[in-house]
């Protein structure tokens, strides 16, 4: 394994729930239907943040919103590429997709192709309404023609750097840090 | 952790931690099955061979159904419609199915280690869908998936393996697998089906089942292959159910909450009497489903990207 190292903090704990209260207001901006909202978060940790965002709508609008969770896994372009076999989880969306609107949430947009797999992927759940996209941070580099609707934070990266997000639920801490993969 | 073997031949080669990473697959398989669209691509392009010597139902359409749902195209070669009845030796017929590009074969065979004998000869990952009286890996993982949803762990359960012990190879798979993850494991039948030092493996042996389902948490009924009636290893099949055959009365010292399992096909009345075979306690079409996610597990552990991880 390569040495990562350090390079900035983007965001702290402070930050990220702003970026989610935010994103809570925009969404309920832009759907003025609210029945009909329903969240979808992408693990790992894309799950906790749409968790936290269905929490955040529920005190705005006082709604129960549809939570789900989809393992994109199984909907990967490179499984077959040599590299270590991804863990495989279950998705659970406990409701009928029809005619939702559904918002995807991810921590990190990047190539897009994890958003392309999570979009086959509920295409065989059922033909729901619209489908937007939610992230906290977008590093940019897409390899799609794929973007987001929401988006936490912007945060410029070189192809050498990565975006890691902690999350408290996963890492026991909150951050968003830029690391160098360095040799 | 990560999978690194090419081939799926036995339990008895596998590690505990090994055996648990595929239930764990297992479980996040389960759930594709009740999808409405019960597919998903990770096998798209693959090609996988059910290589049948010997008569199947449950097992061939579980691995072929498995298969289907991960995308993978499916070929069924049974012995009897191939050229096997015009002579040709297993490897021949092996060797000319690799020459085909495929990338797993599934492989039920009478002979004990004829799927250990291929997997060294051919590139293409071998299953092992029994091998005689040997092993039938799958079902022993898909017995220990079911023990293990139900009763929560398989570390300290009393599990007792009832019947045909000498001639199953379930019975092997079962308690090498159970073993491995810490359970006491007994089996109990008629002295002539119990094979002679099988204490050695690490099993109590009882010749009376009331005594052996007492304390069980779980009992795995066997099937009583009739054909070896005729060897005399038991004198009537009357005499069998009588004696062995586990109904009501027999169970009525067990636990509340004993678990009954059987691998199928079942014997009504002979091993097992339908009221428990289709009673409350009774877990047997469960295995059966699990059957199905264990081998979509293991389909995808196998053939589903390459576990050449760099370090």
């Amino acid at each position: 394994m390569s040495k990562v190292k350090e390079k900035a903090k983007i965001m702290q704990g402070k930050e990220i729930e702003k970026a989610l209260s935010r994103l809570a207001h925009e969404i309920l901006e832009k759907i003025p239907d609210v029945g009909r909202l329903a969240i979808i978060g992408i693990r790992n940790r894309g799950a906790y943040l749409a968790e936290r965002i269905a929490e955040k709508i529920e005190e705005i609008a006082r709604i129960k919103v549809p939570l789900g969770v989809i393992d994109i896994t199984l909907y990967r372009d490179d499984l077959s590429a040599i590299g270590p076999q991804p863990v495989v989880r279950s998705t659970e969306i406990p409701f009928d997709i029809t005619g939702k609107m559904i918002i995807l949430v991810d921590d990190v947009l990047y190539t897009g192709r994890t958003v392309r797999a999570a979009l086959d992927e509920l295409t065989d759940f059922g033909r729901s309404g619209i489908i937007q996209l939610a992230v906290l941070v977008d590093r940019g580099h897409r390899e799609l023609p794929i973007r987001a609707d929401y988006v936490g934070k912007n945060i410029p990266t070189s192809q050498e750097e990565m975006v890691e997000v902690r999350l408290k639920e996963v890492d026991g801490r909150e951050e968003v840090i830029v690391v160098s993969k360095g040799l | 952790m990560k999978w690194k073997r090419k081939d799926l031949l036995g339990l008895e080669e596998l590690s505990a931690q090994e055996i648990e990473f595929i239930l764990d697959t297992a479980e996040s398989f389960k759930e594709v099955s009740l999808r409405p669209i019960k597919k998903v691509p990770a096998l798209r392009g693959k090609t996988i061979v059910n290589l049948f010597f010997e008569p199947s139902t449950r097992t061939r359409t579980s691995f072929e159904l498995a298969a289907k749902r991960l995308s993978a195209d499916m070929v069924n070669i049974s012995a009897s419609t191939s050229s096997v009845v015009k002579g040709e030796t297993l490897k021949d017929t092996a060797k000319n199915i690799e020459a085909m590009k495929v990338d797993v074969i599934i492989m039920r065979h009478s002979l004990p280690g004829a799927p250990y004998f291929l997997a060294k000869i051919i590139g293409p990952s071998l299953i092992n869908a029994g091998d005689g009286a040997h092993e039938h890996p799958t079902q022993g993982l898909l017995d220990l998936f079911t023990m293990r949803e139900n009763k929560g762990r398989i570390k300290g359960l009393k599990v007792v393996i009832i019947g045909d012990i000498a001639h199953s190879r379930v019975a092997r798979s079962n308690i090498w697998g159970l073993l491995k993850l810490g359970a006491e494991v007994a089996v109990a039948g008629p002295a002539t089906l119990i094979p002679p030092q099988i204490e050695r493996m690490g099993v109590k042996v009882y010749y009376r089942v009331e005594e052996a389902v007492r304390k069980a948490d779980v009992i795995n009924v066997l099937r009583i292959q009739l054909e070896r009636q005729k060897t005399g290893l038991f004198p009537s099949l009357r005499e069998y159910r009588q004696i062995f055959g586990v109904n009501r009365e027999r169970l009525k010292d067990a636990r509340p909450d004993l678990l009954i399992m059987h691998p199928g096909p079942i014997n009504r009345g002979v091993e097992i009497d339908p009221d428990v075979a289709d009673g409350p306690h009774s877990v047997i079409l469960d295995q059966v489903t699990n059957g199905l996610a264990v081998r979509m597990a293991v389909l995808y552990l196998l053939a589903g990207g390459k576990s050449e991880a760099i370090d």
